[in-house]
């Protein structure tokens, strides 16, 4: 009959969480230069492997960057990946089901010069599984910045964020609006390449307007932080781009693009999207 | 040894964690406090006591096997999980959450289900508690489960498909957690096993820690100490660990029985999903694969992190039969004992079954984790 009773609170011990190391990499000295230039950044997602009409996948992304992105996500899809909503969902099963995986997707990019930095979104267990190091070179050699593991947050980032910074990979983290005000400088502390802001409680995927909480969660990292903030996570619009980056220091926009890509637009669609909130971020700042 | 508090980081050796979405990190710490504070006070336990005792019907009877050991040569004992309130174990589990919940303040419960037992528990602790509750249910097991989901419709809840991947436990995980991601101010994930992040494994386990508990005293009144082998099915583990917990500190033998189409445990390598590292099927990339099995509530390619550390260190360990094993087991038991078992308990009898030249002469309880009616439909179509 032992019911015993546990100690109340016990602090987490962080000891084994890697100090961020003081030099930039390429993610983030690419946005830190944007930015000094008065730059609105824009980082557009796109599915790897995804090819809608048979042709080549890295045509979306050379599409996007033409049309003025300062970088790109690129997602390896994953099984389950918890914080997507249908529309990624369904572009990991098209191209999960068309072959992808993380060394079709990182050989392609080893091939490709896209001009600007690339960062991978992609979920904890494609990391863990491959090993932290060997996914880490793996990365450095595909000439990919950055990281982006959603399900990986700050507590558990240790393993990974050491092999990562041995490779020169540029971990970035995630900041949500649930989060009380003291957790945020350390996210931000430990975040390399920019501080990914979730601009909303939820999955990715379009809103019809912009959340309060995007300003809202943008307001109190950029208090905190002198790293790049980007909110991501609802942006589906130019206008709400344009809104949120009166605080925010960019965007990144996932699920409009990829909708757009899975109903067939191809690259000249992503870059007519992403140019259209290429040139309003621009002209807000003008 | 005993089953240890996993600590704030939630480590059970190299297994458990948190790995979830950064948004859902304040609620899990939130969790972990109230359970803690609720766990240490008497108030929330004789809360709780009273429910098990009142409404869910505990303690919950053993019961011998005597045709039915005759049959096989060895001694069978079950634990009767099958006449608690809804048919279930889950129940144990879920009336500790929703307590938990109303503290905190929360007035809805999301749940997952395979079986539809879960969600059946979860709906009904909402309709005692007035809460409102959603689940999320596989395409495939809503149409083998049909009669839990029209209980939980009946109950009050909100009967959501889920309609990605294999359409089964996983995919109705993965669509509570995505619910939870937007709705974690006001919502409770209500999370029906021994997974998932810091602190469910370690929560959800205490919370059914009663079986076993349970279970020690009677077998001590009943064969003045602890059976030769304790044995339950393993989908995430949740009544396999709970009646664990009553004889780790025993010789006992500890033997968890996964499906053969889902032996995380007996074939999968380590790997993290649906927040907490553990032996997971899955592929070369760690896509994670889709399990198959005729069970909808062991029908899952992960298992819960503790039961990978007990296997580990060697203290328990995990065989795996097949459908038609299975199908056996449910027959034999309904015939021998006139106890119609649920397909997941049905398992574990499976495995005695098969394994009886190995086990003669031995006493062995099984954990009855739920009855079988919600199986009948679909056993009719088998045995015709
Ligand atoms: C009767 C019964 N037993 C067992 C399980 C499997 O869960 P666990 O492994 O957590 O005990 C279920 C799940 O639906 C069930 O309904």
């Amino acid at each position: 009959m032992s019911r015993a009773t546990a100690p109340l609170s016990v602090a987490w011990d962080s000891a084994d969480i890697p100090v961020r190391p003081a030099a930039h990499g390429a993610l983030e000295q690419a946005l830190r230069a944007g930015r000094d230039h008065g730059r609105k950044l824009l980082v557009p997602y796109v599915t790897g492997g995804l090819a809608v009409d048979g042709g080549d996948w890295l045509d979306n992304v050379r599409a996007v960057v033409d049309a003025g992105a300062d970088a790109v996500e690129i997602g390896i899809p994953f099984s389950d990946p918890v914080m997507d909503g249908p529309v990624i969902q369904e572009a990991s099963e098209v191209a999960l089901a068309a072959g992808a995986s993380p060394a079709t997707i990182l050989d392609d990019l080893r091939r490709a010069d896209v001009g600007v930095p690339l960062a991978v979104m992609t979920y904890y267990n494609v990391a863990y599984h491959m090993g932290h190091e060997r996914f880490a070179a793996s990365l450095a050699d595909s000439g990919v910045s950055a990281a982006i593991l959603p399900d990986l947050p700050f507590e558990e980032v240790g393993p990974w964020a050491t092999a990562a910074d041995a490779a020169g990979v540029e971990t970035v983290l995630l900041a949500a609006p649930t989060a009380p005000d003291e957790r945020l400088p350390m996210v931000c502390a430990r975040s390399r390449g920019f501080v990914y802001a979730v601009g909303l409680l939820g999955v990715t995927g379009e809103r019809d307007a912009l959340a309060s909480s995007a300003l809202d969660i943008a307001r109190r990292l950029v208090a905190v932080t002198d790293t790049p903030v980007l909110v991501g996570v609802g942006i589906s619009d130019a206008a709400q781009a344009v809104e949120v980056c009166s605080v925010a220091d960019g965007v990144v926009v996932g699920s409009a693009l990829v909708r757009r890509l899975l109903a067939g637009e191809g690259p000249a669609g992503a870059a007519a999207f992403i140019g259209s909130i290429r040139s309003a971020l621009d002209a807000s700042v003008d | 040894m005993a089953l240890a508090d996993p600590g704030p980081s939630g480590r059970f050796g190299d297994f458990g964690g948190r790995f979830v979405p950064e948004t859902l990190v304040p609620a899990c710490q939130d969790l972990e406090k109230a359970f803690r504070a609720a766990w240490g006070d008497p108030e929330f336990h004789s809360e709780l006591d009273r429910l098990l005792h009142d409404y869910a019907g505990r303690p919950s009877p053993l019961s011998d096997c005597d045709r039915l050991s005759e049959e096989l040569g060895v001694r069978v004992l079950l634990k009767r999980e099958d006449l608690n309130h809804t048919g279930s174990h889950k129940i144990n589990n879920v009336l500790g959450q929703a307590l938990l919940a109303r503290r905190m303040g929360k007035k809805r419960l999301v749940a997952e289900t395979g079986a539809g037992q879960h969600g059946v528990a979860s709906a009904t602790a909402a309709a005692l508690m007035g809460m409102e509750c959603v689940v999320y249910m596989g395409e495939v097991d809503i149409a083998r489960q049909a009669l839990n989901v029209f209980r939980m419709q009946l109950l009050g809840a909100e009967v959501r498909p889920a309609m990605s991947g294999s359409r089964t436990l996983k995919d109705a995980i993965n669509e509570a957690m995505r619910d939870w991601v937007a709705t974690v101010e006001t919502t409770h994930y209500c999370l029906g096993s021994v997974m998932g992040p810091h602190p469910y494994p370690w929560m959800v386990r205490e919370f059914h820690s009663v079986i076993g508990t349970e279970a020690r005293a009677q077998c001590d009144e009943r064969l003045g100490g602890p059976p030769d082998i304790v044995t339950a099915c393993v989908g995430g583990g949740s009544n396999a660990i709970g009646i664990f917990s009553g004889f780790v500190d025993t010789d006992a033998d500890l033997v968890g029985v996964e499906p053969a189409g889902g032996a995380a445990v007996g074939r999968g390598v380590p790997g993290v999903v649906h927040g907490s590292k553990s032996f997971l099927l899955q592929d070369e990339w760690g896509q994670v694969s889709e399990a198959t099995s005729i069970s909808a509530g062991l029908d899952y390619p992960g298992v819960g992190p503790e039961h990978s550390h007990l296997a580990t260190i060697g203290r328990a360990r995990y065989e795996s039969v097949t459908d038609a094993e299975v199908v056996e087991a449910f027959s034999l038991l309904s015939r021998t004992e006139g106890i119609i078992p649920a397909l997941e308990p049905a398992h574990a009898l499976a495995w005695v079954s098969r394994d009886r030249a190995e086990l003669a002469g031995k006493t062995v309880l099984i954990n009855m984790s739920g009855r079988g009616d919600k199986d009948v439909a679909e056993m009719m179509e088998i045995l015709g």
